[in-house]
């Protein structure tokens, strides 16, 4: 069976003005991204800020259009954005967004919200429809009455779910879905998707920074830096033992109460994509960089010892007889 | 403790009649790192603004903030000025708020400089090119001239804390100063408020919604609920034996690191209550699997459960199983 969704070397650039009359410069937000998801299955994103997460996002659901690169959706091209074949198809991709309030409108009801893909899309019995939807993101039905700010942080983030899932998607890609809630919201909504996931057999793409979050909820992960995936695995073997050195700094930066030993703190600025440094992105930052690493990009390929896919040359073991 | 800098007791706020704090106590000592923790709204920000004398003149404060033996309530203006900047330097919750879009970096932080400790000229830019550099700011001489749209969010931040270091502060109020950053960023100023604290031996109150954050930072944590602090803890008995049923559902909450992935967390079920409509008595009741009849009687007052940990919480003691199931953090 065809994965539901696969993208292949996917590259969107933009142009970018410096100053008031400075010149034109091109970033490159995301730079060769390959990604594939089966069916029922929940990747992970993480990566920080700026690394070109929700771009990536955009693109495979066709909302931005790659500069190079392919997305295969059911095995088929996404057709180009606004044509009639891809207003069909959006039914079944749906994206949830960060600000739980900002995706809502507040001047309508919860109620007429979700019930709005049924008109655009053209289904019967919305009425009963919203109330089944409600009742499966754990709202009341007598929610759909309400109006976005009479509902906390966390009933919104379900209302949006609700609206998302009203045309029965199969791709449901999450931007930071939680990022903006209380810890204990965020235990409720995490829930929920997991959920979600097993029930519908949903297909998630679920973006965040926070790489507790993405273990909790996904099949498996991808890091992303600078616009390119430097790790994929299995959430618990990245989180144990990262492969990538930025991946490395990215695990050993979560809060961990009683930690003992100084967390290893990178150190740099975040890189900039409008000047993308040559060879490996990360060289400035990495601490085991060698001289391979600033002329040669590393590929993204799986390791000899346990298959674990990364884009490293030390962690490839590519850089032997050189100094670290 | 007895002579702590700074002791907050029976603090209440209220704006337009309604009560959003309800008596907070909370005292910090000279050279201490004390944590605030709680869901949003519970009255961590609006604790230290009160404190600060720096709430819109609707809100109705009452109550004793005292620093060193001098009552900051009610405190006629220029003894506010002084301390304000001077004795407790606050980093707000929103960093774009608080730089000025239009002026370069370097002299807002001289602004600081001229205010807190009179200096000018070629002095003031020295001492603003050290603090810039004390905060890890690279290439602080030329960045001084920066514009803040020309440094990243995190080096924003970091100007931040230079300002409210210019005016030597023996404590420092930081409003989430990391909720907005991403964790490799987090650690760098987290790691930056610790090396600071070691070399001046200020005093850190540190707000936020992230147990982990606090705990790795701080020596106590306040944990707040719907305008009271509820708990308050040593960080290392935070994660090992938290006693009010709000902490311990909070703890479990937290997606674990280890342990199967993709089952249940321990969510709290409900949301927090209203200001305007709180339960009588414990304002947890309405989502606390321990809830009896006795917790609606009064609002539990603070009592001792261990040295150094009190929780306002009727239902207490040895024998009590956790409220929530405690996952392994
Ligand atoms: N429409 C645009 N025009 C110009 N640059 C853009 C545009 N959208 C994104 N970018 C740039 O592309 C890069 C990647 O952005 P993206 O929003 O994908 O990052 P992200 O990983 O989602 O970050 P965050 O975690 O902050 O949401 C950034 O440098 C961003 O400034
Ligand atoms: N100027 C104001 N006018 C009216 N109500 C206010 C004002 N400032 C704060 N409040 C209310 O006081 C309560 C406590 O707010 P506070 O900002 O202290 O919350 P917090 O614990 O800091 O939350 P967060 O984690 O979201 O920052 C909230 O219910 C808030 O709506
Ligand atoms: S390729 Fe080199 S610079 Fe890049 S992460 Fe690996 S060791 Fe570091
Ligand atoms: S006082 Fe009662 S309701 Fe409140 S936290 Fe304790 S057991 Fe729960
Ligand atoms: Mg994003
Ligand atoms: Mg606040």
């Amino acid at each position: 069976m065809t994965a539901l969704l696969e993208a292949e070397g996917l590259v969107r650039r933009y142009t970018m003005r410096r100053g008031l009359l400075g010149r034109q410069v091109e970033l490159r937000a995301v730079d060769g991204v390959s990604l594939r998801l089966e069916r029922g299955e929940t990747l992970g994103l993480v990566g920080e800020s700026g690394c070109g997460k929700s771009t990536t996002g955009r693109l495979v659901l066709g909302l931005e259009a790659p500069d190079e690169g392919t997305v295969r959706f059911d095995g088929a091209p996404v057709p180009p954005v606004g044509s009639a074949a891809w207003r069909a198809q959006r039914a079944r991709m749906q994206m949830v967004f960060q600000d739980p309030l900002g995706a809502l409108d507040r001047r309508l009801t919860i109620g007429t919200q979700i019930a709005e893909p049924f008109e655009i899309h053209g289904m019967a019995g919305a009425q009963d429809r919203v109330a089944g939807l409600l009742r499966d993101v754990g709202l009341r039905e007598d929610f759909a009455a309400r109006y976005p700010h009479e509902l906390s942080g966390g009933q919104r983030q379900r209302a949006v779910l609700a609206r998302a899932l009203a045309t029965d998607p199969a791709l449901l890609v999450c931007d930071e879905p939680i990022s903006a809630l209380d810890v204990s919201v965020q235990a409720q909504v995490m829930n929920l998707l997991i959920d979600l996931q097993a029930e519908r057999r949903l297909t998630m793409l679920f973006i965040s920074h926070d790489l507790r979050a993405v273990r909790q909820v996904s099949h498996r992960v991808a890091v992303m830096y600078l616009g390119r995936i430097v790790e994929e695995g299995e959430p618990d073997a990245v989180l144990r033992d990262p492969a990538h050195p930025y991946a490395q700094a990215l695990v050993s930066a979560i809060p961990h109460p009683g930690r003992t030993a100084r967390r290893q703190v990178l150190q740099g600025d975040p890189p900039n994509p409008a000047a993308r440094p040559p060879g490996c992105a990360f060289h400035p930052r990495c601490p085991m960089a060698v001289g391979l690493c600033r002329s040669v990009v590393p590929e993204l390929k799986p390791r000899a010892s346990d298959g674990r896919r990364v884009a490293c040359h030390v962690a490839q073991g590519e850089a032997m007889g050189e100094a670290a | 403790m007895d002579d702590p800098l700074v002791r907050i007791s029976g603090l209440r706020v209220a704006f337009d009649g309604v009560p959003v704090l309800r008596g907070v106590d909370l005292a910090v000592g000279a050279g201490e790192a004390v944590g605030v923790v709680g869901e949003s709204g519970c009255g961590k920000s609006v604790t230290w603004l009160a404190a600060l004398g720096l709430l819109p003149g609707k809100a109705r404060v009452t109550g004793s903030v005292v620093l060193d033996g001098q009552e900051l309530l009610g405190a006629p203006m220029p003894v506010l000025d002084r301390v304000r900047g001077g004795q407790i330097a606050m980093i707000f919750q929103d960093p774009a708020s608080s730089l000025n879009p239009v002026h370069r970096i370097g002299r807002q932080v001289g602004e600081a400089l001229r205010l807190h400790r009179g200096m000018d000229g070629a002095a003031a830019r020295a001492e603003t090119r050290r603090l810039l550099d004390q905060v890890g700011i690279p290439d602080a001489g030329n960045r001084m001239d920066a514009y803040p749209h020309e440094l990243s969010g995190g080096q924003n931040q970091r100007v931040m804390i230079a300002m409210a270091l210019a005016g030597r502060p023996r404590l420092l109020v930081a409003d989430e100063p990391t909720t907005a950053l991403d964790v490799t960023i987090q650690a760098q100023i987290l790691d930056l408020l610790a090396t600071l604290r070691a070399e001046t031996g200020m005093a850190l109150v540190l707000i936020s919604h992230d147990l982990g954050v606090v705990a790795e930072t701080c020596d106590r944590v306040a944990v707040m609920y719907a305008g009271l602090v509820i708990e308050e803890v040593s960080s290392a008995r935070l994660f090992d034996a938290p006693a009010h049923p709000y902490t311990q559902g909070l703890l479990s909450a937290l997606p674990p690191l280890d342990g199967l992935p993709r089952q249940h967390l321990a969510a709290i079920p409900g949301s927090v209550p209203e200001p305007r409509a709180l339960p009588p008595g414990c304002a947890f009741g309405p989502r606390c699997p321990r809830h009896a009849s006795l917790c609606d009687e009064q609002v539990p007052p603070l009592v001792d459960v261990a040295p150094g940990q009190r929780a306002a919480c009727r239902i207490l003691g040895a024998d009590v199983p956790p409220a929530f199931g405690l996952a392994a953090a």
